[in-house]
């Protein structure tokens, strides 16, 4: 039912049940905002959305007040400005100043709205947080100083990701973020994904920068500087430097990355088909036995870590294949060392991944051979971007050129493993066209490709049926357990910690609300739909790496380093 | 109030515990303030063991804990000397005496001396505005207390644990 308010004097269409705020944004009316997440109820804790309503003699915060019939609002009179210019210079008081060395800067919501709101000294001058600087953490680093307290975090950590390894600790003046026990991040709950990352308004939260590291092993001569980036980084990369994105980019970026100066450019996409095979070759030989327990996907290094630490019954279900990222790595430091004839220890390899949790497994446990590492460091989309432009690289005027034999080629499957469900669709495909010998219609697993937290669906490949389940973000691990003790098999799991995938992943540019989300989710849809290889078994790519397989040593030929092993993690939950 | 770890706190822990239904939320405050009554502080062991019961993460519970100031997480010692901080017992000079005690005792507030003889806490309200500044020595109250009369009660004190 639409009524109409009076808004600064002006009459506007408001619908009964929405607040305030949204009646106001519909309208072209801003005002600024600073806890409010979109698709989350609203907590007015900020109380930077403050308007004045007549008949009031508060300030009513516009985020979480229902929009009434009477209701005459001014949302810029003198006394809701001072209002909010007074929140924002508390917010500031304490505030360490120093926007030029932070990693928000120009990025930042405080900065935003400090500038916004015109404020120009520091009115109000309190007492300095004590600086904490936690940077235990493998992926995600908390400075604790330039913490605005609005709880974001905590509650993407507590609604989203169910791990709730974040809360406020103290009260008054001595409150802060912190983990259980106030202990270091190395020893909490945290699964790494960097959802928190993400809705930071400050630079209170941030990854690990490996830029550093990197640029080191860019000026040494002796060793060869390998890049592997996933499908989707051009994509951010494209997001994060204002570019338009379109398909030829992928190939610009490996200009982009060899004028950077890395030697060999490499795909993940490769990595990801060999790790379809595998967990194909697991999932079939599991159909075969009629082994009813679930084959649980474990690409996400955020859900493996989850799994360990609070579901550890099922970890004899979990697959051992290594997530792409991994297989990549460790091909590069031992099939691509061979044919470029350098020690493996001489070859630096980057990879850059839309994940934060990513940063961690390259220092799991299991990822390594032989006291190497299978990837040395990580990068994230934002500090690729930041990488591209520190070395002052024109990306409108570069070349297109292709990556590099033997990781160069993917199929359209290894884009599709971006998204939730996008693996367990490519495993279903390859699974079908090995039983069936044609090629299965694309379209095959449509029904996986919803919006739900939990989607499930049964397909018949080849006279075999196969169950399958997508748990897209760890919100819907509670609709697969209930399903799993109403007594319903599955024969392939496949979770995402991150809502929506890789392509929501805590490495990739801030996104505004969840339109950005399912534009990513478009862009692979189309390249799933417009490329040439479907089936990762057919990639050229993927067929002349296993010939060379083959003609490897033992180990590498049988495929065991693409495999990894778990265990229980005893953290404090 | 007691002193003492490992299997035995253990048991007691589990005791407490028990006398509460699994993943009652609302438990959570009076559970904590049984087990703080029992065994002088909340170790990490019973907060890890109080949130598989109740169905909460360690994080909240901690953070939940830190919030009041009847919790510590650090035993308490032989004696456990609560300040009252509250506006009408700071208009009469608590601070004072929490200057006082924090130089008698060579112990900041929160925390307990090395030898674990003294403990001291700051709270907010005790509900003896009239009689400020309060301080409880072992639950025992003492009103209208001055800073000049910390040296004489802590010699005091000491002399009991001494002799006890």
């Amino acid at each position: 039912m639409l009524f109409t308010i009076h808004v600064n004097n002006r009459k506007i269409k408001a619908e009964k049940g929405e607040t305030i705020l949204s009646a106001l944004n519909r309208n072209g009316i801003i005002i600024p905002t600073l806890c409010r997440m979109k698709e989350f109820t609203p907590t007015g804790a900020c109380r930077m959305c403050v308007v004045e309503v007549e008949g009031k003699e508060r300030l009513v915060t516009a985020c979480s007040q229902p929009v009434e019939e009477w209701m005459r609002i001014r949302t810029h009179s003198p006394r809701v400005i001072t209002a909010r210019k007074t929140i924002v210079e508390l917010l500031l008081s304490n505030h360490p100043d120093d926007c030029l060395y932070c990693d928000r800067n120009l990025n930042c919501e405080l900065q935003n709205l400090s500038e916004e709101l015109n404020i120009r000294e520091r009115r109000i001058k309190g007492k300095k947080i004590k600086p904490r600087l936690d940077q235990s953490s493998p992926a995600i680093v908390r400075e604790l100083a330039k913490c605005i307290l609005c709880g974001r975090c905590v509650r993407v950590c507590e609604e989203v990701i169910t791990c709730t390894s974040l809360d406020f600790i103290n009260r008054g003046g001595q409150t802060h973020i912190g983990t259980a026990m106030d202990k270091d991040f190395n020893f909490s709950s945290c699964i790494q994904c960097g959802q928190c990352v993400l809705v930071c308004p400050t630079g209170a939260l941030h990854e690990k920068y490996n830029i550093t590291e990197v640029q080191e092993y860019l000026n040494k001569h002796d060793v060869v500087k390998a890049i592997q980036y996933s499908p989707f980084v051009p994509a951010g990369i494209a997001e994060e430097l204002g570019i338009r994105y379109n398909k030829d980019f992928d190939k610009n970026l490996n200009a982009i990355l060899r004028k950077i100066g890395f030697d060999k450019v490499y795909s993940t996409g490769t990595g990801t088909d060999i790790c379809i095979s595998e967990l194909a070759d697991q999932l079939s030989a599991k159909l075969e036995k009629n082994d009813e327990s679930p084959l649980y996907i474990t690409a996400c290094p955020a859900w493996v870590k989850f799994a360990e630490q609070s579901m550890p019954d099922i970890i004899p279900c979990l697959s051992t294949v290594k997530s792409p990222q991994q297989i990549a790595g460790v091909l590069i430091k031992t099939m691509v060392a061979g044919q470029l004839k350098v020690q493996p220890d001489k070859i630096f390899s980057v990879s850059v991944s839309p994940c934060m949790a990513m940063k961690y497994e390259a220092r799991r446990d299991g990822m390594m051979r032989k006291g190497i590492s299978d990837v040395d460091s990580v990068l994230t989309v934002r500090e690729l971007a930041r990488l591209i432009r520190l070395y002052g690289i024109d990306v409108y005027n570069t070349a297109r050129e292709p990556a590099d034999e033997p990781l160069a080629g993917r199929s359209s499957s290894a884009v599709l493993a971006e998204l939730s469900g996008g693996l367990a669709e490519g495993v279903v495909r390859l699974v079908s066209y090995r039983l069936s010998g044609k090629e299965p219609d694309r379209q095959l697993l449509k029904k996986i490709r919803g919006s739900g937290s939990f989607r499930d669906c049964t397909v018949k490949a080849g006279g075999t049926e196969i169950r399958v389940a997508v748990v897209d973000g760890l919100t819907g691990l509670e609709k697969l357990t209930n399903a799993l003790q109403a007594g319903t098999k599955y024969n392939l799991v496949e979770v995402m910690a991150c809502p929506g995938g890789c392509i929501h992943g805590g490495g990739l540019p801030k996104i505004a609300s969840r339109d950005d989300l399912k534009n990513r989710a478009r862009l692979i849809w189309q390249s799933d739909e417009t490329e040439a290889i479907s089936i990762p078994e057919k990639s050229p790519s993927f067929l002349s790496l296993c010939d060379k397989l083959a003609n490897e040593n033992m180990e590498i030929s049988d495929k065991r380093i693409f495999h990894t092993h778990f265990e229980r993690k005893d953290v404090l939950l | 109030m007691c002193w003492y770890f490992g299997q035995e706190m253990t048991e007691d822990i589990e005791n407490i515990i028990t006398k509460y239904r699994q993943g009652r939320r609302e438990d959570l405050i009076p559970l904590l303030q049984e087990i703080q009554e029992r065994l002088g502080h909340l170790p990490e062991e019973a907060i890890i063991r109080v949130g598989s019961h109740l169905g909460l993460s360690t994080t909240k519970i901690y953070g939940l804990a830190t919030f009041y100031d009847q919790f510590r997480f650090i035993p308490s010692g032989r004696i456990h000397i609560s300040v009252c901080h509250g506006t009408s017992c700071f208009m009469n000079g608590s601070q004072g005496i929490i200057d006082k005690l924090t130089e008698e005792l060579k112990t900041a507030p929160g925390q307990t001396s090395r030898n674990g003889n003294f403990s001291f806490d700051i709270v907010t309200c005790m509900g003896g505005c009239y009689h400020g500044p309060v301080i409880t020595v072992n639950d025992e109250y003492h009103i209208h207390v001055s800073q000049d009369q910390i040296p004489e009660l802590i010699r005091k004190l000491k002399y009991i644990i001494e002799n006890d």
